[in-house]
């Protein structure tokens, strides 16, 4: 008979830690998320959770939103996609939350929207993949830039500096995988041609056997690489032993300060596309983003002594839209709270200035986008 | 042509270093105990992490790696005295369970004693690409082929030349004979996790500045040693470093001239034909059962 | 009744299965227990397949996490792509992996201990670098969506429904399993597990059964792979990680190996830890580990046998 007590007893406990979320008085307004805290997305993650943790805690010190405190409910999916839609139905049924920001990776989002959409709750990715807003879907929205607007940015670039015949080397993981077939659909429309094309596993301790065959490449004007954690800074160790003349060209995926520690030296001329965040400072006193990116930096960055990112940006750039739209709608009804989320319109966020609409779940433009270069050790304007 | 291929198997001979040293932290432990140690990797990336973070700290990287070393090797008995050696008797599945449940809670503890970020360490002399008949190498990579061939050159003299390295060489031939002529089978057990804990946190320490290192960094490292000592024949200390070197070079050649999407996967068909035709691996004792 | 009996097979043991489990959704206050309940019995089938495996046949297998994932994404491709009805595509991906851990079992099961993990271990991960890798078939690293589970128009449609689809499976799964340990095969894989020379002695084909073993539980993975993805409505090939398969092997061995009612509590624990660990955050792994190492070292057999074990002592005491 105890394997029915020792299946009450764990369903019990499990009952348990639902009853105590549930028993907190006074409905507060309940924001729920699953992000990638641990596992090979942790960098994206991790600042998020920090980020939506620290920005809770402090406007519940102010009060909270429409005279109701904030109750955070952020489970870890480490990065696994069936976790996370296992954690977005928790919160849904079980924690009844009002609104869910998080999924911070493109697996991650696109496995939990399966789970939101039916459920009817809005939903804020702060993924990069374009498929999370393409086709619009009803609930769901996005912050930051998608990986085509990167590889746009990059091969404008490349136009303006007559680049024309690239390489691309891309990691074999979500972001780069969806990276590179985006880079792919729109290099033609800049005269783009791709003419070497590699990948690399995101844990490998060398990549000199791609680059080399790279090199050997008749032509090549650039390299491309598009991935993130440790691979690009692998890559780009790897590209100065070589000895490339060429330019190389990183993705947004590395527009964190740990990119040019990783590196070191041989970061140097790298260009990427990055958003105002990362050259905050550098920004001209008229660009309407820099109040925001310089305020979100100190926070930041006094609050965790460690270098802001955008990452953290597209948690902060979340939970500012969706307070936004709670206190527009002036209630949480969630139908109301998607509709004032589709209806957010100049928003100026650490990603951007953002401007949704019924077919754009992101309101993002290329503009929201710098050209940025590595020069001894740091970013610079480079457009 | 020649300088292409020269580039693939210095790339192939640097990772395959790195590979060769955890396969032989599997096959010193797997001589003693016969169990398969999948904390391995883990004691890697203890050795990275440590060093990284002391250096970052101000420490010289000399005293870093050596207070490293010593740290990974503690973490390492450990592990023997309190998880391998109370489970003695239990199915091999078991003891494969409670390794990899080790590994599981060391990796949970080094993200909560350090943090999830990637951390880095300066080249040991310089980063100036060494230019050989038309390709290149990097510093580092002649450090890790040199000391990974200094510590492999030292455990050849342990095992042969001490008295207690030949004792520890006779427990894995014969467990009971070893006892019977009095042989400490425990301590046996104790410095083979000790000598393999050294192994690996020596091998994170050299490989950190070419491939950084984050909580994480075991697994991959982890399970590539095993496939190297496997190839190579359980237990067989040649075999793992040639395991892992081929391996390493198999997939720097599969990604030059196949395809680097595949060429884990080709590293992977390869141990696997290797293993239909040589099922107990390229140097592996033919193995007879007693029944 | 008293416990050690309910536990013995035939004796009431998939009587007492089919109560807990009509039983279990009662305690469940609302969806998301369901679909923590279904993955928990999901798994548990998967795991019943392994048993047979890894704790009957003695044979270790690292890389059924494959298996699950060719049986998940051979239904999505072929639903998706194709258009074939749901059941069509669950038997036919089912009969494709059934074929190809067939050919494969043969050479790989000659080999032994860890060896034989290398190899399954290897095939595991050469599986989930073809689904990651052909993202025009697959979708790639990101995932492909799959459509609802249509049964002659009927579509099992939320997670009560599949409740009880993988309430039903596990019972049928337990009922196989547990005929089968009692039939010529079992009693021929059990002598290969005691000795493998031993039952060649006595004219035991081994390496026939080891390869029908094999087979049937790659067969069992695929199925609930196929179930997985219609259930979840999204998979990405990380269900067919080198994880994964390490997973399963740790349920089944934490439950109680060549315990069939060990394989489904395995399961159902591991399942529901993360869950219950969700709160714990950066712990979560030290404690995951220190269970595994824990059960290991106290309960050397798994759960099942030492608690039954411990019962039969107290029983012998009294």
């Amino acid at each position: 008979m105890w394997i029915r007590k020792l299946g009450g007893a764990a369903l019990a406990a499990i009952g348990a830690i639902g009853m105590s979320t549930a028993a907190v008085a006074a409905e507060p307004v309940r924001i729920g998320a699953f992000l990638s805290a641990t596992g090979p997305a942790s960098f994206l993650g991790e600042p998020e959770k920090k980020t939506l943790e620290m920005y809770v805690e402090r406007l519940n010190k102010d009060g909270g939103v429409l005279g109701r405190k904030i109750e955070l409910v952020v489970y870890d999916d480490g990065g696994a996609p069936d976790k996370a839609a296992t954690f977005a139905k928790r919160l849904i049924q079980n924690d009844g939350v009002d609104i869910i920001i998080g999924g911070s990776t493109t697996g991650t989002s696109m496995a939990a929207i399966k789970v939101v959409e039916p459920a009817g709750v809005p939903f804020i990715s702060l993924a990069g993949g374009i498929d999370i807003i393409e086709p619009v879907k009803k609930w769901v929205f996005k912050t930051p830039h998608t990986d085509r607007m990167a590889a746009e940015k990059v091969f404008a670039d490349m136009k303006k500096r007559g680049l024309t015949k690239i390489a691309m080397i891309s990691e074999d993981a979500g972001f780069g995988k969806s990276g590179h077939a985006q880079s792919l659909k729109v290099a033609p429309s800049y005269g783009v041609e791709i003419v070497a094309d590699e990948t690399y596993s995101p844990k490998d301790p060398d990549v000199t056997a791609q680059l080399t065959k790279i090199k050997n490449t008749a032509g090549v004007q650039a390299v491309f690489n598009f991935g993130f954690g440790q691979g690009p800074a692998v890559v780009t160790k790897n590209y100065k032993q070589l000895g490339f003349s060429v330019p190389l060209y990183q993705s947004h995926g590395v527009a964190s300060k740990d990119f040019i520690k990783l590196a070191g030296d041989a970061a140097e001329g790298v260009r990427l596309p990055a958003a105002g965040q990362v050259v905050a400072e550098q920004l001209p006193a008229t660009d309407p983003q820099k109040p925001v990116v310089m305020a979100f930096k100190k926070d930041y960055e006094t609050a965790f002594k460690s270098d802001v990112s955008t990452f953290a940006g597209h948690a902060y750039d979340g939970l500012q839209m969706a307070l936004a739209a709670i206190k527009r709608a002036n209630s949480t009804d969630k139908a109301k709270v998607r509709d004032e989320i589709e209806k957010t319109s100049g928003y100026v966020g650490t990603g951007g200035l953002v401007s949704m609409s019924a077919d754009d779940h992101m309101g993002l433009t290329l503009s929201a986008f710098h050209m940025v270069e590595i020069q001894k050790g740091d970013w610079v304007l480079a457009d | 042509m020649f300088a292409e291929f020269l580039q693939y198997v210095f790339a192939g001979l640097t990772s395959g270093a790195i590979y060769a040293l955890a396969g032989l932290g599997f096959a010193i432990i797997y001589n003693a105990s016969h169990v398969i140690n999948f904390a391995q990797g883990e004691f890697i990336m203890i050795g990275g992490m440590s060093t990284a973070t002391m250096v970052a700290a101000g420490i010289p990287l000399p005293v870093a790696a050596a207070a490293a070393v010593l740290v990974t090797m503690l973490v390492g008995v450990a592990l023997e005295k309190f998880a391998v050696e109370p489970a003695k008797g239990a199915d091999v599945t078991a003891i494969v369970i409670i390794t990899i449940g080790a590994s599981i809670f060391l990796r949970g503890a080094a993200q909560v004693v350090w943090d999830k970020e990637f951390h880095a360490l300066p080249a040991f002399s310089g980063e100036t690409p060494i230019a050989v008949l038309g390709a290149t190498l990097m510093p580092q990579s002649v450090w890790v082929v040199g000391v990974s061939m200094a510590v492999i050159a030292l455990l050849w003299w342990f095992f042969n030349r001490t008295l207690f390295g030949k004792a520890m060489l006779a427990t894995s031939f014969n467990r009971l004979a070893a006892q019977l002529v009095g042989i400490g089978v425990k301590k046996v057990l104790m410095v083979s996790f000790a000598l393999s804990a050294m192994l690996g946190a020596v091998g994170g320490i050299v490989v950190t500045p070419i491939t950084f290192t984050n909580y994480e960094a075991g697994i991959m490292l982890g399970l590539k040693g095993f496939s190297a000592a496997v190839l190579g024949g359980l237990g067989n200390g040649l075999g793992a470093i040639v395991g892992g070197l081929v391996v390493g070079i198999a997939e720097a050649l599969a990604s030059g001239y196949l395809s680097s999407a595949y060429k884990d996967a080709i590293a992977f068909v390869i141990i696997l034909l290797v293993l239909f035709f040589m099922p107990s691996g390229l140097f592996g004792k033919k193995g007879t059962d007693r029944v | 009744m008293n416990a050690a009996m309910m536990l013995a097979p035939r004796t009431g043991g998939l009587a007492a299965l089919a109560l807990v489990v009509s039983l279990a959704p009662l305690t469940f206050p609302n969806a998301y227990f369901y679909d923590v309940a279904v993955n928990a019995l999901f798994n548990a089938v998967v795991c019943v397949g392994l048993n047979l495996l890894v704790g009957y046949g003695g044979q270790i297998s690292l890389g059924h996490a494959g298996f699950f994932a060719l049986g998940a994404y051979g239904s999505a491709i072929l639903t998706g792509t194709y258009g074939v009805p749901p059941v069509a595509a669950l038997a036919a991906s089912a009969a494709a992996v059934g074929a190809l851990a067939f050919v494969v079992g043969r050479p790989i099961l000659r080999l032994k201990g860890h060896y034989l993990a290398m190899a399954t271990l290897g095939i595991g991960i050469i599986i989930h670098i073809v689904l990651k890798t052909e993202s025009q078939v697959t979708g790639g690293p990101d995932g492909i969506g799959v459509d609802a589970f249509t049964v002659l128009g009927l579509a099992v449609a939320g997670d009560k429904a599949w409740y009880w689809v993988g309430a039903g499976l596990l019972v049928f799964a337990v009922w196989i399993s547990l005929n089968l340990i009692d039939s010529p095969m079992g009693r021929a894989l059990r002598a290969v597990h005691g000795s493998e020379v031993g039952a060649e002695v006595v004219g035991v084909d081994t390496g026939r059964y080891k390869v029908l073993v094999f087979t049937l539980s790659a067969v069992f993975a695929s199925v609930v792979g196929s179930l997985f993805a219609h259930k979840n409505g999204f998979i990405t090939p990380d269900i067919g990680s080198f994880f994964r398969s390490i997973e399963l092997v740790t349920m089944v061995v934490l439950g109680g190996m060549a315990s069939t009612f060990g394989a489904v509590v395995g399961a159902v624990i591991l399942t529901l830890l993360p869950q219950l660990l969700a709160s714990f955050e950066d712990y979560e792994a030290m404690v995951l580990g220190g269970i595994m190492m824990g059960t290991m070292i106290f309960m050397p057999k798994g759960l099942l046998p030492s608690l039954r074990a411990a019962l039969k002592r107290r029983r012998a005491a009294a």
